[in-house]
């Protein structure tokens, strides 16, 4: 930790220090975009208005992930610098394990599924 | 954290902190707590990957198109993102020092999160009315357990948004009162962020499939 921290922790109003830029601005954009990226999925699915179902999962997927960034930045007000970067740290190492672990059971789990003998086979063999 | 510090009078560094220098209460509490939110995070993903393996079994039971109202769904998770901003106004106005709009705004995040709930589980009552228990199919097994389980934290937010209530009521917005509420609002944005990944790829893409 370094000595500036502890010098704005030592006066006690810095409490909040990593989370100090919490303003009515940035919530209320932070909203907008959250309400704009949240109702073009669903506008999108329920209409049906792009061509195929694949690039509609492919452009709601993508809209998950803005979204979840604008989360992060507006309303749980990550930074590089919140926590002198032990917030980000734990966030990549969260977002590293959860890649692995998502895609890694998918992967393995539908090559199980892909190589199981179908049942007909198998009551075949009796 | 072996810094050089306190050189001894032979001149030899010391690789150690010598008197551990006193924090402040609640000093770590928020990253603490962020990492707890982290550990969430994990199982979280590890439903979703439950989820992702086995959504599309459905055992000759009903599929998602049969069963969910996408118009009810985005209701619910517009009462969610609503209850989001009413906490940040909440957060707002504890930072300047107004008890009785804190409290007000307080008070309507935990309406909207009480919304979230009660159309949630009217949806549940729904599904299992027609017979699409969890029992029924691995699909549904993973999704009762997922949707069930960010269902409970939110419940869990709701009581410990009243305790704080609660607390803000008989000992105003002390230090560690906003520290509370700091770590109930990193919670609470925590949820809506993982609302966002059940909308979309249990809701949205289980509809489109």
């Amino acid at each position: 930790m370094s000595t500036d921290t502890r010098a704005a922790h030592a006066d006690g109003h810095h409490h909040d220090d990593g989370h100090a830029h919490s303003t009515f601005s940035g919530y209320m954009l932070g909203f907008v975009l959250s309400v704009a990226l949240t109702a073009i999925p669903f506008w999108l699915v329920m209409s049906g208005t792009l061509p195929s179902k694949q690039i509609t999962a492919l452009v709601i997927m993508a809209f998950a992930v803005v979204q979840i960034v604008v989360h992060m930045i507006y309303f749980l007000h990550m930074s590089p610098k919140s926590e002198n970067g032990w917030s980000m740290m734990a966030l990549i190492f969260t977002i590293v394990m959860v890649v692995i672990a998502l895609s890694g059971s998918l992967w393995v789990m539908n090559h199980l599924n892909s190589n199981m003998m179908p049942i007909h086979e198998m009551t075949g063999m009796k | 954290m072996t810094v050089a510090v306190n050189p001894t009078q032979t001149g030899e560094p010391v690789f150690y902190l010598a008197d551990e220098h006193p924090h402040p209460e609640g000093y770590s509490t928020s990253l603490g707590f962020w990492i707890y939110l982290m550990s969430d995070c994990l199982i979280f993903a590890m439903l979703f990957a439950a989820f992702g393996v086995l959504g599309a079994n459905y055992a000759a039971g009903p599929a998602p198109k049969d069963l969910f109202d996408l118009n009810l769904v985005a209701v619910n998770t517009s009462m969610l993102l609503l209850s989001s901003i009413t906490y940040g106004f909440a957060m707002l106005t504890m930072q300047q020092n107004k008890i009785a709009q804190t409290q007000m705004w307080l008070l309507i995040t935990g309406l909207f999160g009480a919304a979230f709930i009660g159309i949630e589980l009217t949806e549940f009552a729904h599904m299992i009315h027609e017979g699409a228990t969890p029992q029924r199919s691995a699909f549904l097994s993973a999704f009762f357990t997922l949707v069930g389980t960010h269902g409970l934290h939110v419940s869990c937010g709701l009581i410990w948004l009243v305790t704080l209530m609660v607390q803000v009521w008989r000992f105003g917005l002390i230090e560690a009162n906003r520290r509370r509420l700091m770590c109930l609002s990193m919670f609470w944005h925590f949820l809506d962020v993982v609302w966002i990944g059940v909308f979309t790829f249990v809701y949205l893409l289980g509809v489109l499939r």
